[in-house]
């Protein structure tokens, strides 16, 4: 449904977003992860035809982003980082300029001005002025105005930034129930917010692409090298040949004092490990996780490591 | 179509749910009232004097001596309050972040451009027509040649119309309501002075700065001569206003 290709932005020296590939397939959620000034708000200005790219393609429902502007227009709802809402109009009043402007026809305009405030949960305010509404009201107000053309795709940038924790369940909920009908691709920097909405990621950091992929992927994918690194002061053969012995070890190596164990998923053996290391006094110096989640490279990522 | 008038539909509506038009509106009938006021008193003393001569009678003229001054002035009051009218069209959506709305919407900037120069047009037009009312006063006593003030009117609309193109231009170029509309207000300014540097200037350039200055198109106007040259003039600057700020707002997206 989404297709990125190569796709770089400069503004002057500056290199936003650097040879940047990725794509979502349709009816999925997928997250556009990074940390701030990673690249996210900019690809998805490129993407809704608001900035063109400096180089690279990128197609949205089989239309080119920069060759068919008013065609990717047409099919893509957007909510920006900042909801763009005239503070002096009223809920329903606004809604129905956006559906103007989304070209709905003027005979629809009215049922999907209302199906839009049905679905995010607006009847409460639909007559009141935009300015005199919460935030989290505001915010559903802004995933009203994407969807209210009923588009294919919903690119949503940071959709639940600035909200409080339950409304943040909420607004989750309302994009998980739009995942029937549209592909939606949202960006945020916060890990948990993928985890328990989408159903793909991808991590960018400095405009660059750190990893992609479905999260079942990337979990798979991870989840095999479960295991740990030891560090242990003396008697590093014996403790190779014991460790070797315990029962779900399915793999064991030494490499400058440093010795990695694997077992198989689910079967831990961290308290096993650290038990017989001390009562066979190895000098046990240090200990960790070989275990790799996303969670585990998103951090490094955004640290400054490198990615796959 | 469609688009432009949905775009100038929805700037109305936020001119009036706002006390920036009232305001405008109010303050231009207020001193437009006042200044035809003081115009109609003093022709009336003059006239009180002149009907002791047949001969002075004959010369009073209300079109010359009431409409022609008032029509000046009324297009002073426009060049300080209609930057104030045109200052947040571009600006505030750049400020408040809807412009990302717009121009992810399937229109043109063109229509946007043109949706939001209408609504502009469409509240100076409310304010000359309401200046009309005025009149009731002197046709009700008097008799003036009406096709000359509908000229004058007309006239009225056309500068409004041209200092509406040079707002709407220098609101895309600022975040700034303010700044917006004080760089509308020096520009206009510059044009109007241009007019009096012809006096003084040598050869070609008085001609030059008497075409370029922007009320010496208004002067015939106001004797109800309806020349080509100044039509040409007034809506060739409106388009080249307009057409200034869709270059800028074109090229801020592809920087």
């Amino acid at each position: 449904m989404i297709e990125v290709e190569n796709l770089t932005k400069k503004y002057g020296e500056l290199v936003a977003v650097r040879d940047l590939s990725f794509r979502v397939e349709k009816g999925k959620i997928w997250g556009l992860l990074g940390p701030n000034a990673a690249g996210k708000t900019t690809t998805m200005r490129i993407l809704t035809g608001y900035l063109p790219a400096t180089e690279g393609k990128a197609t949205v429902g089989g239309y080119d982003v920069f060759e068919q502007p008013n065609e990717v227009k047409r099919i893509i709802g957007y909510l920006p980082e900042v909801v763009p809402l005239y503070p002096e109009m009223t809920v329903s009043d606004y809604l129905n300029f956006v559906a103007a402007i989304k070209q709905v026809p003027a005979a629809k305009r009215k049922s999907a001005l209302d199906r839009a405030i049905a679905i995010s949960g607006l009847e409460k305010v639909r007559r009141r002025l935009v300015k005199n509404i919460s935030r989290g009201f505001k915010q559903r107000v802004g995933i009203a105005q994407a969807m209210i053309h009923d588009p294919q795709v919903l690119v949503l940038d940071e959709p639940t930034i600035g909200l409080d924790p339950a409304q943040i369940v909420e607004i989750r909920q309302l994009i998980k129930s739009l995942r029937d009908e549209h592909t939606i691709i949202l960006s945020t920097h916060i890990l948990a917010e993928v985890t328990q909405t989408c159903d793909g990621v991808v991590i960018i950091n400095e405009g660059r692409l750190m990893a992609s992929g479905s999260l079942q992927e990337l979990t798979a994918s991870f989840r095999e090298k479960e295991g740990l690194v030891l560090r242990l002061r003396q008697k590093h053969e014996e403790a190779v040949a014991e460790l070797g012995k315990i029962r779900g070890v399915a793999k064991i190596s030494r490499q400058n004092g440093e010795i990695s164990i694997e077992w198989g998923r689910g079967n831990d053996l961290h308290e096993t490990v650290a038990r017989m290391a001390v009562e066979k006094g190895w000098g046990l110096l240090e200990m960790k996780s070989l275990a790799m989640d996303i969670e585990a490279l998103y951090l490094r990522i955004v640290s400054g490591g490198e990615g796959q | 179509m469609k688009n432009i008038w949905q775009i100038a539909k929805k700037e109305i509506k936020t001119y009036f749910s706002s006390p920036i038009a009232y305001a405008v509106i109010a303050v231009f009938l207020l001193l437009v009232g006042f200044f035809f006021y003081s115009a109609l008193w003093w022709f009336n003393s003059q006239s009180i004097q002149a009907a002791q001569n047949p001969y002075y009678m004959q010369q009073m003229n209300i079109n010359q001596m009431v409409y022609a001054p008032l029509f000046h002035n009324m297009n002073i009051i426009l060049l300080l309050v209609l930057p104030l009218l045109t200052m947040r069209l571009f600006s505030e959506e750049k400020r408040t972040g809807t412009d990302e709305l717009l121009f992810t919407s399937p229109i043109g900037v063109v229509q946007i451009v043109l949706g939001k120069y209408l609504a502009a047009l469409i509240v100076l037009a409310a304010m000359l027509g309401l200046t009309g009312l005025l009149s009731i006063f002197s046709f009700a006593y008097g008799n003036p040649e009406i096709s000359q003030i509908l000229n004058g009117y007309l006239g009225l609309f056309l500068l409004g119309a041209a200092f509406i193109a040079v707002g709407v231009f220098f609101s895309s170029l600022t975040e700034n309501q303010i700044v917006s509309a004080i760089l509308t207000f020096g520009a206009l300014l510059l044009f109007y002075v241009l007019g009096w540097a012809s006096y003084s200037a040598p050869g070609i350039w008085k001609d030059v700065l008497n075409y370029v200055s922007i009320f010496q198109h208004f002067d015939d106007m106001t004797k109800g001569i309806l020349d080509t040259k100044d039509l040409v003039y007034y809506l060739s600057f409106a388009f080249f206003g307009l057409f200034l700020t869709h270059s800028v707002i074109q090229s801020r997206r592809w920087r």
